[in-house]
Formats: C-alpha cells, structure tokens, sequence
C-alpha cells in the first residue's frame, strides 16, 4: 500500500502537469476588457491538483495516511484475479457492443459472469441472458424510441425480426 | 399563511392522476433500487433520468424526487440484512442495524428506520415550506460574485466537515472542475482541454458518464473486492405481530435519535455540497454523545438506527432547498436533478420561484405524498425486499454492470461516452482503494459550469479585481465563512499542537 500510495501521487502529479500544459493552449492570463482568459480556470485548478499530490506526498513522507504506513499489498492474488475478471469482463463487455450489438452484448457478459464467475447452471444462465436482453429491447427500442448499437451487419436479422414485433 | 395555500395548490398538483401514480411507482422503484446494495439514490435518479423525457417537466422531477425519496428509505434495508450500505447515505445505520440483525432483531431495525425517515422526512418537509420561500427571496439579490462566493461555501463545506484526507478532497474537487472544462470555452467558443486530441472529448464530459463510472462501476467492483465476491446474508423473521410489537418498541427506544436526526439531517442537507451522508453520520455522532448509553453504540441499540435513517431523509429534503432556491445541489443526487432540470428548460434558481412557482409547489407538495407513500410501501414491501436480498450477489452484480452501461449509452448515445465510463470506474476503483473521496468530484463537474462564468463574469466587472468577492455585503460573508471553513483542518490541527504543547 505504501508504495502505490506515492507512485498513484506521482502519477496524479503528471496528469496534473499535462492538464497544466494543455490548458495554455487559451490564455491564461486577464485580457483586458474580456476578464480572465479561456485557460485561466483549468491552468489554476490544475496547478491546484498537482499541489494537492505534493501535499499528499508530504503526507505519505511523515506517514499521516493509513496507507502511507501500510505494509500490506494493495490487493492479494485473489484481489488482482477477481478485479481483473470482474474489470476485464465489464471491459470485454463494452469492445463488444460495437460487434454483436448492445443485446449481444449483454446476453455474453451474463454468460460470462452467471457461469463462468458466478458457477451458476447453465439453465439459470440462459434463461437470464436470453429474457433480460429481450426485456431491454422491448424497453428501449419501444417504450423509450432509443437506438441501441445494431453492431456489425451480420445482427441485422435479429434486429428484422424483433422490428417486426415493434411496429 | 401565504405559503399553506402555495402548499395546498402544490399538494393538489401533486395528487394529480398521472403524478399520483408516478410518486407511486417512483417510490415503488426507489425503494428497489435504494435497497441493492451498490445502487443508491443517485444511480437511480442517474439511470432513469432519460426516461423523464416522457412526460412534462413538472411530472419528471416530481417522478425522480419520489425514487429520491424511496431509495432513502430502501438504503437502511441492505444495511441491515446484508451489512452492506445500500448507498452512501446508509452507512452509518449499518453500524447498530447489523449487530440487531445479527441478534434475530432485523425486523426491529427495519420498521425502526422506516419509521424514523418518515419523521425525518416530515420534520424536513414542514422546515422546508417554512424557510423555502424566505431562502428564495432572499436569493434574489445574488449577482455573480455572490453565486461564485457559494460555489466556493459549497467545495468549502467539503474540506471543513467531511472526514475524508484534505489533500486528496481537494484533488478530487479540482479534478471535477477541470474535467467540466473539457470541450469549448463557452465565453470564446474556442475548443478547450481536447484530451490526447480525442475529438469525442470537444463534445465535453457529462456528470452523468462521471456519476455512473464511479457509482456503478468504481463502487461495485471495490464491494466485490472488499466482500470477496461472498455477502453474506440473514434471514430476518417478518410476521404481523411481530412487526406491531417492534413498532412499538422502535417508537419507545429510537424516538431521541429520531428528533435529532430530523433535525440535524436537514439544517446540514441544506448546506451546500454537504447532504446526506455527512448529515446522517453527524446525527449518529450527536445521538451517541448526547445518549445516556453511550456504549450500548455500535452493538445494536434502535437509537443508532434511528438518528441516521431520520437524518438522511430530512437532509434529502434539505438538500433540494439550495437546489431549487439558489442553484446549487447539496447532494451528488440533486446535481443529477440540477442537471436534469436544465435538460428540461427550467433555471434553478432565484427566479425559479417567481417564474415557475407553480412547478416548485407541486414539487414541494409531493415531497409530502412521496413521504406518506413511502412509509406504507416500505412496510408492506420489507418482506419481499428481504427475499429479493436473498439473490445471490454473482446475480445481482452482473445486472447492476449491466443497468449502468445500457443506461450510460442510452443518457449520451456515444460509445465514446461508454468507454468514458469504464477509465472512469476502473480508475475510481483504485483512487477509493487509497481513501479519495469521489462524490467532491461527482458535485465539481455539475458546479463547474456554473463557478467558471461567474468568477469570469465577476473578475471583469472589477477589472481583475479579485476584492470583490470580500467586499460585497452578501458575497463578503460568504466567502469568509468558506475560507475559515477550508483553513479549518489547519486550525485544528495547531490548537491541537499548542495543547499538546502546554500539557
């Protein structure tokens, strides 16, 4: 925990700097008769940011943080591997919306997290995975008249067939 | 006088068909959604916010103030029965509602914080018709340096009250700022802080990518961490005659905690930027240093169920006073409802009683069905709400993962947006893991918006001047009260050495 405490400061720090930087690309300074110019406000709460990660550094240095006096690791093996699939799932979840569609989508990430983390019977699975996307549909693209992601083209009988039921 | 009759025209908007069913399926659904551990009020009103387009604005915000009011009540559950708060501003009963479920007494604890947040919620309501108007009159007179002075109270009251690391409550603040800059300058129109020269990024950051990446990804995957994937759960025993005795017993043993709470919870929901959380554990702190029991704290007395439960719904309703009357959300939740209200054409604010009065009673009107309704509801629903906790966690938090990414899309209708969402999670996961604070940043980018044209606007009208935020009659207090406020850590800490140093 120690060390991820300074090296997240130090990186907090850095994009700090980088928001700093960006910022100039407006004035940052008082234009006369138009008042402080369009960096001003992002330049000063980004030079706010980094001295608050110096501040937190110098908290870390005399160890007035729980976590700046912490030898334990920030997570155990079963932290890293559980976040991992749980992030890396919802993650997965996202790339694929653009492939098999919003529906798609969801229905595999229940797949995914019923079966595969949650050990769940394959009856309880499918049955979610396929009701609750269908549930959505019908919710979303009729109730509310919100397109979700249609995917690659190869979905579009799908999305003919559930139309057809709409309209 | 004048405002029990705005009041009785405003109870009778309410009690409009369509609105009368929207507060009850609105309380109905907050209550749901309050009672899952993970989601509270703000991912609620967050995810249905799309949904309110529907219906005309004085409709949506009457719905979304009843699903306000239901997850209040719905938050105790899971603390409760599963030890986990429901939401933020549960977290504080969990501290004596779980040892009373642990000891067989769920059943005490649940009609004890449904009874409390009704009275918490009525005392709020009562205080609310009262002050309101007085607040709103008053706002009036707020120019720019004035509104900018209380942005500057509300991130103030941040680092003042909360409990939370200064340096890192400050980071958090400053980074929901700067994020909201992303985008255009909206007084030069040139493009601003385009990060990495992404052009997704010209179209700005909306508090709602921010409010679902932190709330519904960042806090469900540091629950699953931190629980192990494993929450455990009890099965309280829910009978009629039981319910009766507890009751009774809830009014005789939580009736202190309850006024305090009441109380408390709504004069700091009303401060801004402060809102439940902080009101609702204020409220267990007073409780137990005033109790003649002290130590019967923690290990399950219906007072410490009480005085939080009481404060976060009296603090709800507190916090929607700024809201209305001066602009500013005292909670993540109102901020949503802030930015929702602009959605639907509507200025909060000062004028916002003068031009729109007939919206604000009717909003105010069904704070007080939404109350009533969600006591009844509450109590009939506690049973299934147990049975519906008893789903296991590796269900429940798919659908969650789920709800936030579909409701994400739907809110901005960009993939961009939805990968927003997930760097937003990921990274809030791990800046909770060393104790940032992240609902500052939540309130920051709502705020934003408004404190930059208006410190813009008050530096040109003194010339770059920055004394005119001192030397104003109302902007002058203000923004001492806010600077004490944030030098009040340092304050603190010297007194603290000079005793140490005379002991």
């Amino acid at each position: 925990m120690r060390q991820g405490e300074i090296s997240l400061a130090g990186l907090l720090a850095l994009f700090s700097l980088y928001l700093m930087w960006k910022s100039t690309e407006l004035p940052i300074g008082y234009i006369r008769g138009q008042g402080p110019g369009g960096g001003f406000w992002p330049f000063w709460l980004s030079v706010g940011m980094l001295l608050s990660c110096v501040a937190i550094a110098w908290n870390w240095w005399r160890g007035k943080t729980p976590a700046s006096v912490s030898d334990e690791p920030l997570m155990d093996s079963f932290g890293w591997r559980t976040v991992l699939h749980v992030g890396g799932g919802v993650t997965a979840f996202v790339a694929l919306i653009s492939v098999v569609s919003m529906y798609g989508a969801v229905a595999l990430f229940f797949v995914y997290y019923l079966r595969f983390l949650g050990r769940h019977s394959w009856a309880l699975t499918l049955a979610i995975a396929i009701i609750l996307p269908i549930g959505l549909f019908f919710f979303f693209e009729g109730a509310m008249q919100i397109s979700m992601p249609q995917g690659l083209p190869f979905t579009q009988p799908f999305f003919d067939v559930m139309y057809d039921i709409i309209y | 006088m004048e405002a029990l009759s705005f009041l009785a025209d405003g109870v009778l908007v309410a009690l409009e068909p369509l609105n009368l069913v929207l507060i009850l399926i609105g309380v109905t659904v907050g209550l749901f959604i309050g009672a899952m551990p993970g989601l509270g009020s703000v991912n609620g009103v967050a995810i249905l916010l799309p949904i309110t387009f529907l219906v005309p604005p004085g409709s949506a915000i009457i719905f979304l103030a009843a699903i306000y009011y239901g997850a209040m009540y719905g938050g105790a559950i899971s603390s409760v029965t599963m030890g986990i708060p429901g939401a933020s501003t549960a977290v504080a009963t969990t501290f004596d509602g779980r040892p009373l479920a642990l000891q067989g007494r769920a059943s005490l604890a649940l009609v004890t914080a449904a009874l409390a947040s009704f009275v918490g919620g009525t005392v709020a309501n009562i205080l609310f018709t009262l002050f309101a108007p007085l607040l709103a009159t008053m706002a009036l007179s707020f120019g720019p340096p004035e509104i900018f002075a209380l942005m500057l109270l509300a991130f103030a009251t941040f680092v003042g009250l909360g409990g939370d690391d200064i340096p890192k409550t400050i980071f958090s603040i400053c980074l929901g700022l700067v994020l909201a800059t992303v985008g255009f300058d909206t007084i030069s129109g040139e493009p601003r802080l385009v990060l990495f020269d992404i052009d997704g990024f010209l179209r700005g950051i909306g508090f709602i990518v921010l409010a679902i990446g932190v709330y519904g990804i960042g806090e469900m995957l540091w629950t699953i961490e931190q629980t192990r994937g494993e929450v455990t759960t009890t099965n309280p025993k829910m009978t009629f005659k039981g319910m009766v005795a507890d009751t009774k017993e809830a009014v005789r043993r939580g009736w202190k905690g309850t006024w305090i709470g009441s109380i408390l919870g709504f004069f700091v929901g009303v401060l801004p930027a402060a809102g439940a959380t902080p009101g609702s554990l204020m409220s267990y702190g007073v409780a137990k240093m005033v109790s003649k029991n002290p130590e019967e704290y923690g290990k399950g007395t219906p007072d410490g169920v009480a005085a939080p439960e009481a404060a976060n719904n009296s603090a709800s309703t507190g916090s929607m006073l700024p809201m209305l009357t001066l602009g500013i959300p005292g909670s993540p939740t109102t901020a949503i409802l802030l930015g929702g209200m602009v959605i639907w054409g509507l200025t909060p604010g000062p004028r916002l009683f003068v031009d729109q009065s007939e919206f604000v009673w009717g909003l105010i009107g069904s704070f007080y069905i939404s109350n009533i309704a969600a006591l009844f509801i509450n109590l009939a629903f506690i049973p299934l709400f147990v049975w519906m906790l008893r789903m296991p966690f590796t269900i429940l938090a798919p659908l969650i993962f789920v709800l936030s990414i579909v409701g994400g899309f739907a809110a901005s209708r960009s993939m961009h947006d939805l990968w927003l969402i997930v760097i937003f999670g990921l990274s809030a996961f791990f800046l909770r893991k060393f104790d940032y604070p992240l609902a500052p940043a939540v309130l920051a980018i709502v705020l934003g918006p408004i404190a930059e044209p208006t410190m813009r606007q008050s530096l040109l009208l003194s010339s770059g001047d920055p004394m005119i935020f001192f030397t104003r009659p109302i902007a002058g207090p203000i923004t001492v009260v806010a600077i004490i406020l944030i030098l009040l850590p340092a304050i603190k800490l010297l007194r603290r050495k000079r005793s140490e140093k005379t002991a």
